[in-house]
């Protein structure tokens, strides 16, 4: 049996008196699509925080390629994050950097590559997203909120990573730009050949781009299967929220 | 965190006595919560010392923020020391007047100015202008992402955004001090000759006559000491601040005031332990 690229093991997190993470089990494996479905507030964020070590978590093991990455820091971390990607829900482009620099901004910042070099791979990269090189001297505000995401996804890729994580990558687009999205995180994650871990509740995009599902609930994964089974999945709670109905053992969050 | 803890438990205190919070748990709950933060607060300042003053350097970093520290205050710090200055000969030479010794207001402006005067008003200038903004900045780089972006690209937010911020700062504010210095002597100088017919050459020259070396180290010294704050604070508020725009805009409040209070306070205690020290 392979090693897997990510591995979550009983991971709790609380803020205060609040449990966000109950105790989640999660394995991706190299080369897997992996899409975390979850209503809002479920803690899906607060998870991939977790894997990516922007937070610590309060029990359990995180491994990363098999290691133990729970509380590293320093080299071992940054050794860590050489190896993955990410795509935030907001995009988290620098809005004083132009869009060429914030693509290369790994390659500037950490590999210390020559700028006019680091230019050049940043208008490749910008290419396999669909973006000319007029885009390139551009701020992040000179452009849209879709072409924004593109950016971004250039630069989660830039670095040819192990594994990308995804969150909502979809959300606040509209249906063609959406699918235009998922279309590109399926070509670059197939010719990256890395691992994807998607966290969103739009279910369109799930269907897409995953090979697994798995469902986020009350800070516990409730299912974990083949996307291709989501529709009977033979779990009430995965049911209702496929099927996006307010009558269920889901509670509207409202 | 433990402040909210505080406030809970002043909370159910409170419901427990119909609305009488108890004030014993009341100033319980506020000392706590004002000893954690200042613990916080000097945690993260000693984090951004040990950044600022170890490799590896931003260069382009740093110096994009001296002009903005530096280059972008001088007309605020240059017309807030000219009024100063003025204001100050006028006072003086009221008072002075009154003891028949309006001939020392040429010493006594050049050593407001150079002592206290020119590096308090910098100090408290740049709290607005400076630490709001970088604030302002900082947190809304944190509710956008910006922040967590920079880790996951393995860029520290201390190494990258922190530590040029505290170097231009404390670079810039001594710059400035000095400038303040000379344009607060010369709003003086402007105020004594044309307004209260003092000569200039002999005003200059009373100038230059009682102004000491230490008189302008003592200024400067304070300058690095007020630039440490007015950055820390700025860096401080907006890497915790909270989400949306009146998240970030709290964050930048707090962190002019919270960096005006600490100029002054600072400032009062160099003072003595400059007098102290002779100096």
């Amino acid at each position: 049996m392979t090693t897997p690229i990510l591995r979550l093991e009983n991971v709790k997190k609380s803020f205060g008196q609040k449990h966000v993470l109950k105790g989640v089990d999660l394995e991706v494996q190299r080369g897997e699509s992996l899409v975390v479905l979850g209503g809002s507030g479920s803690g899906k964020s607060v998870m991939l925080k977790n894997a990516l070590g922007l937070m610590t978590p309060n029990d359990g093991k995180i491994f990363f390629d098999g290691e133990d990455v729970t509380k590293s820091t320093g080299k071992t971390r940054a050794k860590m994050r050489e190896r993955i990607g990410m795509l935030f829900q907001s995009g988290a482009l620098f809005d004083s950097l132009t869009v060429w620099e914030n693509v290369s901004f790994r390659l500037l910042q950490a590999d210390r590559m020559r700028r006019k070099d680091a230019k050049e791979r940043a208008i490749e990269t910008l290419k396999k997203v669909r973006l000319g090189p007029d885009v390139a001297d551009l701020y992040p505000a000179e452009i849209s909120g879709g072409m924004q995401k593109r950016v971004s996804l250039a630069r989660s890729i830039i670095s040819k990573p192990d594994l990308i994580f995804f969150d909502e990558p979809t959300t606040g687009l509209d249906p063609i730009t959406a699918d235009a999205i998922n279309d590109l995180i399926i070509e670059q994650v197939r010719s990256l050949g890395a691992a994807a871990v998607s966290i969103t509740h739009d279910m369109a995009s799930a269907r897409k781009i995953a090979n697994n599902i798995a469902m986020l609930y009350e800070g516990k994964i409730i299912w974990h299967g083949p996307a291709d089974i989501i529709d009977n999945s033979g779990n009430d709670y995965v049911d209702q929220f496929v099927h996006g109905r307010a009558d269920g053992p889901i509670q509207p969050a409202i | 965190m433990n402040y909210s803890q505080g406030s809970e438990i002043v909370s159910n205190a409170s419901t427990r006595k119909r609305g009488f919070p108890n004030p014993l748990q009341w100033i319980g709950a506020a000392s706590l919560g004002l000893f954690s933060e200042v613990g916080r607060l000097f945690i993260f300042f000693l984090k951004v010392m040990a950044t600022a003053f170890t490799p590896r350097w931003y260069v382009a970093q740093v110096w994009k923020q001296m002009v903005n520290i530096g280059f972008y205050s001088l007309p605020v710090v240059g017309l807030s020391a000219v009024f100063i200055g003025a204001a100050l000969a006028l006072n003086i030479y009221e008072g002075g007047s009154r003891y028949g010794a309006e001939q020392f207001v040429p010493s006594i402006v050049v050593l407001g100015i150079t002592r206290e005067l020119g590096a308090t008003i910098t100090g408290l200038m740049l709290a607005g202008r400076v630490s709001a903004g970088i604030s302002a900045e900082i947190g809304a780089m944190r509710v956008t992402e910006q922040i967590d972006a920079l880790e996951t690209l393995s860029a520290s937010p201390f190494r990258y955004l922190y530590a040029p911020r505290f170097l231009a700062a404390i670079i810039a504010l001594p710059l400035l001090v000095l400038v303040a210095d000379i344009i607060g002597i010369m709003g003086g100088w402007l105020v004594s000759v044309y307004a209260l017919d003092f000569d200039s050459t002999t005003y200059i020259r009373n100038t230059m006559d009682f102004l000491t070396n230490n008189d302008v180290i003592v200024g400067l010294i304070k300058a690095v000491v007020f630039g440490a704050v007015i950055a820390t604070m700025g860096c401080y508020q907006g890497d915790r601040s909270e989400a949306g725009a009146t998240g970030v805009g709290r964050a930048a409040t707090l962190a002019m005031v919270g960096a005006a209070v600490l100029v002054l306070a600072t400032n009062y205690i160099m003072s003595t332990l400059f007098v102290e020290i002779g100096l």
